[in-house]
């Protein structure tokens, strides 16, 4: 099974983030970035898929960082066979629509059975990243995916509601699907693995195109802001009663 | 019988289920028979696997003397020493996979005592980086490896936060990105006591030490990373490569005349590893650094640390040797000067000391290895020492390595000496110095 799949760095969350000096985003040069750990998980229930059902892994992603090739290196290290970007004037934080188009032409070329992407991102949480993918692939899209099952040329993809309450679909492919958990933990590709890979390794370069424009703008980015304080009412049990009491009846919520 | 291997194969052993000889009835095992072991019965393809690495050579000189079982600290309270690994592989043992790969705290005391040198410090990191390269790593310290990959610490604490301990110091600790010029010491505090809740409070006992002695010191904050040499010998190379590499990158960025480290183990990683990757820094381990200012520092201890001056008692502190410090770089001394200078503090030495120290557990990787070790042992080695040190009447077990504090408090706690109290140098030091 031909299998591709899509990544996106975002910024790490466990940094200090900064917002830009028009309050409209991030400072994008102010924080490090890493690969979407949506993402991760698409790429290990890629590699699982592989293993069960044969074939090879192709992971790609738009290099808006100059430092892509980190997070290729490490696919290549978790069993991935090949990896390609997408390299052009595409600035940190490139929007997704952008993103999506980039990746949909450098997909077509690869002509895969099946394109797995992490079903969100920690940086717009739209989650549009894989509707826009097949979209533009003209492939239908699954999301919200917490495991695959690939059999004579169909995929079985697992998902859970709410309540418990789990589905299996079955897939016709090609397929884009977004993956909200590989079925099992990411596995840890060790350093000197990839620090070996780095110095073999190759990375398809392919140029992308235009800019597609993002479809909606910030206005305005902030840091949560504090609104007044909460007052504690001490530790006497009928006496908090009391007072609450007197607050439901205070706003009518107690006759 | 030993641990995974009969040491008879079956088809050696003869017995006849009834036999009478000379009237007499020897059936059953009394006629038991077994032919003479030969080492040929087995392939020595496991022991020449190991050989064959780059820093496993040294396994196939074992003569089987058993020189380190007597003192390997694994083999006091389980069935593990270089012998024992060398005769296992030798019959055929796989150590690639076995659970004896995990066990070794590459203490060097096996070492010290070898009159063939066979060097566990270089086979096990190199069988191990084998098995990590197989992914044939166990969970726990695989975890510790992708935090300190992630995160830069194998707690995977936030960077950003390493220097945050210091806002409770109640003294100023700079740190060198906002001081702008240069300094006399870099101090490089380390992961454990930049994160842990014990090891904060011995970087902070250190900060107000620091102040008091004048020192013109800065700390990297969120620059620094583990050091790695743990994650080393734990068979992550490529880790430690990496890390190393960005450290020697942050500590170029300053200028300062040398370096003071709060743990043995940054010590040796960057008194011996780090040249080896361009970083070469005059490096001092804080005890050797206070001695030097053991003048300025003796009149500063007004407070005696003892229960009652009244009584004349003193408070009875025994001291126990990190392997990195010690057997690994020869520092002895220092510590001790530092206790003694404490009023109020009497040194009582455990059997297991200096050279011949035991080791608590946590080198090597064993620091993220708890259950592993754990389920192959009768009982932590850290419970060992805190046994051995209730033993010797001790009531406060003195440390300077920044591993050790919580492995032997948590060991106090589960042996039933929660009496024993467990203290950084740094801390009994701070401590007399509030008088």
């Amino acid at each position: 099974m031909n299998i591709v799949v899509a990544i996106k760095q975002i910024p790490n969350l466990t940094d200090e983030l900064e917002i830009n000096s028009e309050g409209t985003g991030l400072d994008h040069d102010a924080v490090q970035y890493v690969l979407n750990e949506f993402d991760e998980h698409a790429i290990e229930e890629a590699v699982l898929t592989k293993e069960s059902a044969g074939g090879s892994v192709t992971v790609i992603g738009v290099d808006t960082t100059g430092e892509l090739n980190e997070a290729l290196h490490t696919a290549l290290a978790k069993g991935a066979d090949k990896a390609a970007k997408v390299t052009g004037d595409y600035p940190r934080g490139t929007d997704s629509h952008t993103q999506a188009k980039l990746l949909a032409d450098a997909i077509k070329g690869l002509a895969p059975e099946v394109v797995f992407a992490g079903v969100q991102a920690a940086d717009d949480r739209d989650g549009q990243m894989g509707p826009m993918l097949a979209a533009h692939l003209g492939m239908p899209y699954v999301g919200v995916v917490t495991g695959v099952t690939a059999s004579g040329g169909k995929i079985i993809v697992h998902k859970e509601y709410a309540g418990g309450v789990m589905a299996e679909f079955e897939v016709t492919l090609p397929a884009v699907i977004g993956v909200q958990a590989a079925h099992q933990p990411p596995r840890y590709a060790p350093v000197s693995k990839i620090r070996q890979i780095a110095k073999t390794a190759k990375a398809d370069e392919l140029s992308g195109g235009e800019a597609a424009g993002a479809g909606s703008t910030v206005r305005r980015m902030f840091k949560p802001e504090a609104a007044g304080h909460a007052e504690m009412w001490g530790d006497n049990a009928d006496e908090v009663a009391e007072k609450i009491a007197g607050l439901l009846r205070d706003k009518g919520l107690l006759k | 019988m030993a641990v995974g291997l009969d040491k008879v194969r079956p088809e050696n052993i003869h017995e006849e289920k009834s036999l009478i000889l000379e009237g007499m009835d020897i059936s059953g095992h009394w006629n038991r028979m077994f032919d003479p072991r030969v080492l040929t019965d087995y392939s020595v393809e496991n022991l020449e696997k190991v050989a064959a690495l780059p820093g496993g050579e040294s396994l196939m000189w074992c003569y089987g003397c058993a020189k380190c079982t007597g003192v390997c600290p694994v083999d006091i309270v389980g069935d593990y020493s270089p012998r024992k690994i060398h005769r296992k592989t030798q019959a055929g043992m796989d150590l690639f996979t076995s659970p004896d790969l995990w066990l070794c705290t590459t203490c060097m005391n096996c070492l010290r005592v070898c009159p063939k040198e066979v060097n566990m410090i270089h086979i096990m990191p190199a069988v191990r980086e084998q098995a990590v390269l197989n992914g044939e790593v166990p969970p726990e310290l695989q975890k510790a490896f992708e935090d300190t990959a992630k995160h830069g610490n194998p707690l995977g604490q936030p960077q950003r936060k390493r220097a945050d301990w210091a806002k409770s110091a109640g003294v100023p600790v700079p740190i060198l990105k906002d001081l702008k010029r240069p300094v006399d010491v870099l101090w490089y505090v380390g992961s454990y006591p930049s994160y842990h809740p014990r090891g904060m409070d011995a970087a902070r006992a250190a900060a107000r030490i620091f102040n008091a002695l004048g020192i013109d010191f800065g700390i990297l904050g969120a620059e620094e990373k583990d050091d790695g040499d743990s994650q080393r010998l734990a068979g992550e190379k490529g880790l430690f490569e990496m890390l190393a590499e960005q450290n020697i990158a942050a500590f170029s960025k300053y200028e300062f005349n040398r370096m003071v480290v709060t743990g043995p183990h940054e010590f040796n990683a960057f008194k011996h590893e780090y040249p080896k990757y361009g970083g070469d820094f005059t490096v001092l381990h804080y005890t050797r650094f206070l001695v030097e200012h053991l003048d300025t520092l003796k009149p500063m201890l007004k407070k005696p640390l003892n229960p009652s001056t009244s009584s004349g008692r003193s408070l009875k502190v025994t001291f126990h040797d990190p392997c990195y410090l010690g057997r690994h770089n020869g520092e002895y001394d220092a510590p001790r000067e530092l206790l003694r200078t404490i009023p109020g503090v009497e040194l009582v030495e455990m059997g297991r000391c200096r050279e011949n120290g035991y080791c608590c557990g946590g080198g090597g990787g064993g620091m993220w290895l708890d259950s592993h070790t754990k389920d192959h042992t009768q009982m932590r080695l850290s419970e060992r020492r805190v046994r051995e040190a209730a033993e010797y009447g001790a009531e406060v077990l003195a440390v300077c390595c920044p591993f050790e504090v919580s492995r032997f408090e948590d060991a106090a706690k589960s042996t039933g000496n929660d009496k024993l109290l467990v203290r950084d140098i740094l801390e009994l030091l701070d401590e007399s110095m509030k008088g």
